[in-house]
């Protein structure tokens, strides 16, 4: 661990066993999939078996006609008898289709039956009549005049104004500071380049499942493995019309998200079917379904020059970055442009972003959104520019580094960042000191930036009558958060980790929460457990300031101790917790923040050494180091532990993961046997050094860490590829296949 | 998945009447592996499973006084490696049955099952074909014995008739001085299906200067496992030397016609089935020389 | 529908007797008809190892098993690893580890470290990689569950068959 200044924490930087630990050693736990309720049915999505086409007809007679089969729902529940399907907005369209199909997998009618067999059987039942068209799969593609047209009423948003006619592409964004011509004028070396990468899947383990009651006096309750019970809850209402204060969602475990169960799939449509058959239906997902129905990230073309001067400077950069959103606009391609140079001071910048709809899945987040297929660009062009200068990688990334006070990715200065310590980490770490030896072997580095969002957090903190606390939260637990948060109140109240009580809880039961994401939970929610806590604190002083005769002003807290002015008084949290709740009267508070949109950034910085067999073209990853800035590590392990699963999703975008399209437009390989996640057999333990720059703009200095960690992995990949091959991999993934056409023409 | 029945015969008569009982929808069941999961997904209409794990003969496995091998045709991988004679004897069967899925699939996957799936890329038929195995078939009208080699007809198709069902493989005893080996390539390390696979088995003169006789097979390069007769014949009697194995190999990857799918391209295919070709025949030449 | 088949098996130690439909898979079985949901359903086709149970002795995918085929057969699931309240070492170690973040894996895994450890107490990370290689883990990366399952072994050499 590198650690620039922090305070001395009782709690927080220990590593206690998680609450909610042996429940998931047990099987005791329960994920979405394993809520049983009563009298349940089952339901099933029908999907789309081609990529674009206008929905005529459907027809469900026959499938209700099947012994069991209870109920058929379309997007005409949800419009109504003389609703209109073409004007169903995006959201529901893409959750039960209205009049177009837009992707393969795109859902367009769901059953419930007595059991899932049954719902199965009914689906093949179901008659649809299909008016093919044309569909459109590459991102540039999509962008030609004459390209099919996705959405009729779709108009591109341009610096300019709104484009004239329809068009795929969503929105021309520009981010640009300085003059790139007279910077790219100041040059002596320039290098430019093409890059494209595949439409890759989070690949969560646990597929999308739901369970929905819809009772007869119209409250619905939703029991859902989601990584936001609250925009769950909102979307859910905006899709049906159906008023907030009648939903309640309880969020269930969570078996990994990583961005891709944000949005609502399932959700809306069992409450569909339930209201039709007044029973609890519950849907799961198989894992084509989640392949071809959930929110995979874009595949890119993204081309960048680079410039810079002969004594080291980067001086000027100009990309053009085009990003699928799938079937409905998204904004993949803005985050880009803002987060491509992040890690670097160049004066001079431009760089487009082009929103691209095409015949594929509506895209959703994935880790650090945008960020990894944009550093899979630039972080190329820099090593190549470093490689020309004759500058250690690692040294010429030092010398351009961004940092405090310099320009950050919306043209605000950076307060106080962590590049420069994570690549300085990397310089002194054991692993860029120990030579790499041997034939066809190769070591690259690459560094990663990415936000941290703030936005909204609840928590509710109630003293028991032994002076303990139950945290309730309203964020899911995917990795640990009710660990990290219990201990930063524990430390905020100078309590044990041990007497905090810290749970999940569903929306009627905390304040708004915005999604898990945005590796906003331990940060976010973290600053509302700071402010209950400190909440909590001021409600004790009040109740010691009569019995101690003083007031509240005059009672200090400090270390997990009240004390009076002179100090004759004292009495620690637990105590004065059990004199005022065990013999008194009871007390509960809430901590609530905003914490803003942008919330300071997150950098790492990966290294590692592949081994390229030349005549099969396999890359072995041999040895990885993963560095990153935490701010303050919380739980360290659990810091850990997401830079080491985002360096190994990383290692499988690099190597192996894609969306492998046939002709027609279907992805040929939806599931685990072919879309080829790592195992544990193709990687080895991933080496992390925990760099800790604490945040300013957090009570305990805290970063979010769920997300840069998958930012490097692919440049930092292909960087050692082409020092192990000496050919350059502009696309990915860099699959045996893709490495034999390139080192050895074998195409 | 589609309404089933489920019976297990406890002898190869009752399973044979089974299996003319139900007709076309019954489907031999072994490890299921393939059959349930084809069932499940719909690209196997199944009506009724003839679970053939009761039956003896099906699931046990013995050495001749002759020195040959029968495999039940339900015989769990597993269990297979998992013996030291096998290992011993035929250590390019170990390779082939080590490699099938991960441990739990391994648990219960047979070679009879991954025949008679008739998969083009299965990992165990190169195998068999170069081990010179052959087939045991019994069905209405009384045994018969086919070649491994003539045993697959198309992808999921082989020469099994109707009623028919694979009750166990029979390889003979190994030359002397011979040895063979089984190889595949996959783009992880586990866990997937053989871009390319290959298996050789080669007998060497007694100084192991010369072939004496070889048999090769590829994968995953043609719509069934493939013999290269070609292959075999430019090593026998020839010398053991770089050239030879090359001359061989690019024999294996002319025999080879491979399609581009999301597995690999035609171009990749046929090159690794030259540069496996050739590491398989190393192998199987160590084997034979006892290393 | 087709009727339901008599199946009586022992699962974790306890004889149970059930009806099961045909087609449906051991998975299904103990999550749908026997309300244990500690095997869970990643992929349902052989490919991630989250359905781990061991039957009769071997460590399989209960989604590529029949419920019917185990009437007689001896199932230890998820369920039955812990000694009653006293977790198993594994589950220890995973938890002291940090070997789960959002452990949907945790079971298959635990469940398919058993097995290895129950044959091979002395397995080394490459053997134990290798075992695990039908269990996929999407959130660690691998590095603390394979940690986690060494260090189990180390403690179950110190303290032999506590259990
Ligand atoms: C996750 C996973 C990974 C896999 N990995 C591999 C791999 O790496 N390499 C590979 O080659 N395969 C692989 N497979 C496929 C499969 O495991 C193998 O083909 C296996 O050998 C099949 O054997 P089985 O006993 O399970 O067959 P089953 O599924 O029981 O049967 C397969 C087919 O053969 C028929 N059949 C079986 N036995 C007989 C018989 N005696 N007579 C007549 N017909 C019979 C069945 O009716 C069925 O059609 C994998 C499968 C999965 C699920
Ligand atoms: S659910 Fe059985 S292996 Fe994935
Ligand atoms: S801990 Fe989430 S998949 Fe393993």
């Amino acid at each position: 661990m590198v650690t620039t200044s922090k305070p001395e924490y009782k709690v927080i930087g220990t590593r206690p066993v998680r609450p909610d630990g042996v429940d998931k050693v047990t099987g005791r736990a329960q994920y979405g999939a394993d809520i049983k309720q009563q009298g349940a049915l089952a339901g099933r999505v029908l999907r789309s078996p081609h990529a674009h086409a206008n929905l005529k007809k459907i027809d469900a007679s026959k499938a209700l006609a099947l012994d069991g089969v209870k109920a058929v729902v379309t997007a005409r529940d949800i419009v109504g008898p003389d609703g209109d399907l073409s004007k169903l907005p995006d959201p529901a369209a893409n959750i039960l289709a209205g009049t177009k199909v837009l992707y393969r997998g795109h859902a367009v009618a769901a059953v419930a039956a007595i059991n899932d067999h049954v719902a199965q059987e009914a689906l093949k039942l179901i008659e649809v009549e299909y008016e093919v068209l044309p569909a459109v799969l590459d991102v540039r593609e999509a962008m030609r005049p004459d390209a099919p047209i996705l959405h009729e009423a779709l108009r591109t948003r341009a610096p300019t104004g709104p484009s004239e006619g329809p068009s795929n592409v969503v929105a021309q964004t520009v981010s640009a500071f300085g003059d790139i011509e007279a910077g790219f004028a100041e040059c002596d070396v320039i290098v430019e380049r093409e890059f494209s990468t595949k439409m890759v899947h989070q690949g969560y383990i646990e597929p999308q499942a739901a369970t929905a009651h819809w009772n007869s006096d119209d409250q619905l309750t939703i029991w859902t493995c989601t990584q936001g019970s609250f925009p769950a809850r909102e979307s859910v209402s905006q899709i049906l019309g159906h008023p907030i204060s009648k939903i309640k969602v309880i969020p269930t475990e969570i078996g990994g998200g990583f961005g891709g169960k944000i949005s609502v799939y399932l959700e809306p449509v069992a409450a569909l079917l339930s209201r039709a058959t007044g029973k609890p239906v519950s849907m799961r997902m198989d894992r084509t379904d989640v392949f071809e129905g959930t929110g995979p990230t874009p595949g890119t073309n993204i081309r960048i020059k680079l410039g810079a001067t002969k004594d080291g400077k980067l001086r000027a950069a100009y990309g053009d970055m085009a990003y699928e959103n799938g079937a409905y606009p998204g904004s993949a391609a803005m985050y880009a442009t803002m987060v491509v140079t992040a890690a670097y001071q160049i004066e001079h910048v431009k760089f487009d972003g082009f929103d691209v709809v095409v015949n594929k899945p509506r895209t959703q987040d994935y880790r650090a959104p945008s960020a990894p297929a944009a550093a899979f660009a630039m972080e190329q062009l820099i090593d190549e520019i470093a490689d020309q200068l004759k500058i250690d990688p690692l040294k010429f990334r030092l010398m351009n580094s961004a940092a405090e006070g310099s320009r950050g990715p919306m043209g605000m200065p950076f307060k106080r960042i962590g590049h420069e310590e994570c690549v300085e980490a990397a310089l002194n770490s054991p692993h860029y000191n120990t030579p790499l030896e041997g034939p066809n072997r190769g070591r690259g580095v690459a560094s990663g930036f990415w936000f941290n969002v703030g936005l909204r957090s609840s928590v509710n903190v109630s003293v028991q009558p032994d002076g303990t606390v139950n945290l309730n939260e309203g964020n899911t637990d995917i990795g640990g958060t009710r660990a990290s948060l219990a201990m930063q109140l524990a430390e905020t109240l100078g309590i044990t980790f041990e007497d905090v009580k810290a749970t999940v809880v569903d929306t009627d039961s905390v304040g708004v929460n915005d999604v898990t994401a945005g590796s906003r939970v331990t940060f976010a929610s973290g600053m509302a457990v700071h402010e209950a806590g400190k909440n909590l604190i001021a409600a004790l002083k009040e109740r010691l300031a009569p019995t101690w005769q003083t007031t509240p002003d005059e009672v200090q807290f400090e270390a997990g101790v009240f004390k009076n002015a002179d100090g004759s008084k004292t009495m620690t949290f637990k105590e004065a917790a059990v004199a005022t709740v065990g013999r008194g009267v009871g007390l509960t508070v809430s901590g609530s923040v905003n914490a803003g949109f942008l919330a300071g950034g997150g950098f790492a910085h990966h290294i590692v050494d592949v081994e390229v067999d030349p005549d099969t073209g396999k890359t072995t990853i041999l040895r990885y180091t993963a560095i990153q800035d935490a701010g303050t590590a919380v739980h360290p392990a659990y810091v850990e532990g997401q830079m080491q699963g985002g360096a190994v999703q990383g290692i499988g975008w690099a190597l192996n993961e894609e969306y492998y399209y046939d002709d027609t437009g279907r992805m040929a390989n939806s599931s685990f046997l072919d879309y080829r996640i790592p195992t544990s057999l193709d990687v080895p333990m991933i080496e992390t050094i925990i760099v800790e720059v604490p945040n300013p703009l957090h009570p305990f200095g805290v970063r979010g860490v769920g997300e840069p960690g998958i930012v490097p992995p692919l440049a930092a990949i292909a960087n050692a590829v082409a020092r192990a091959t000496g050919v350059r991999q502009t696309q990915l993934p860099m699959s045996p296949r893709r490495i034999l056409e390139t080192t050895r023409g074998i195409a | 998945m589609q309404a089933l029945e489920y019976v297990a015969p406890a002898s190869l008569d009752e399973a044979v009447a089974a299996l003319a009982k139900h007709g076309a929808t019954a489907r031999v069941l072994a490890g299921g592996t393939d059959v349930i999961i084809q069932a499940r997904e719909g690209r196997r209409q199944v009506g009724v499973m003839v679970d053939i794990k009761g039956i003896k003969e099906a699931t046990s496995f013995s050495f001749g006084s002759d020195g040959s091998l029968t495999v039940g045709a339900a015989a769990p991988c597993a269990r297979l490696y998992g013996d030291a004679e096998v290992q011993k004897r035929f250590p390019a069967l170990v390779d082939s049955a080590s490699l099938i899925g991960g441990i739990q699939i391994q648990s219960r996957a047979s070679l009879g099952g991954n025949l008679c799936n008739s998969s083009p890329a299965a990992d165990s038929i190169p195998t068999l074909i170069a081990l010179g195995g052959v087939c045991n078939i019994i069905g209405p009208s009384g045994k018969r014995d086919v070649p491994v080699e003539d045993f697959c007809t198309a992808p999921g198709q082989n020469v099994l008739q109707a009623g028919e069902l694979l009750v166990s493989i029979t390889f003979p005893a190994p030359a002397a001085n011979s040895g063979a080996a089984f190889e595949r390539f996959i783009p992880r390390n586990e866990m997937d299906i053989a871009v390319v696979n290959a298996a050789a088995s080669v007998a060497l003169s007694a100084d192991g200067s010369k072939f004496e006789s070889a048999r090769i097979a590829v994968g995953a390069v043609a719509p069934t496992p493939l013999y290269v007769k070609a292959a075999g014949d430019a090593l026998a009697g020839k010398p053991v030397s770089e050239a030879t194995i090359d001359a061989a190999a690019a024999a294996a990857s002319d025999a080879a016609k491979p399609i581009t799918d999301m597995r690999g391209s035609a171009a990749q295919r046929k090159h690794l089935a030259g540069v496996l070709t050739k590491h398989v025949i190393n192998t199987a030449i160590a084997r034979a020389k006892g290393a | 529908m087709t009727g339901r088949t008599y199946v009586s098996a022992r699962i974790n130690g306890e004889q149970r007797d059930f009806l099961v439909e045909p087609r449906q898979s051991l998975l299904e079985t103990l999550r749908d008809e026997l309300g244990m949901t500690g095997a869970k359903e990643g992929c349902n086709n052989g490919n991630c190892g989250a359905c781990n149970v061991i039957v009769n002795g071997s460590l399989v995918n209960a989604c590529c098993v029949l419920g019917v085929e185990c009437n007689g057969a001896e199932i230890v699931t998820i369920e039955g690893v812990a000694d009653g309240e006293t977790l198993h070492p594994l589950q220890t170690s995973f938890l002291e580890n940090a070997a789960l973040q959002c452990g949907i894996c945790t079971p298959g895994f635990i469940v398919a470290a058993k097995a290895l450890l129950d044959k091979e107490p002395d397995a080394d990370e490459a053997r134990i990689r290798h075992w695990l290689a039908g269990n996929l883990c999407r959130c660690t990366g691998y590095d603390k569950i394979v940690r986690a399952v060494l260090d189990a072994a180390d403690d179950m050499r110190r303290a032999p068959a506590k259990a």
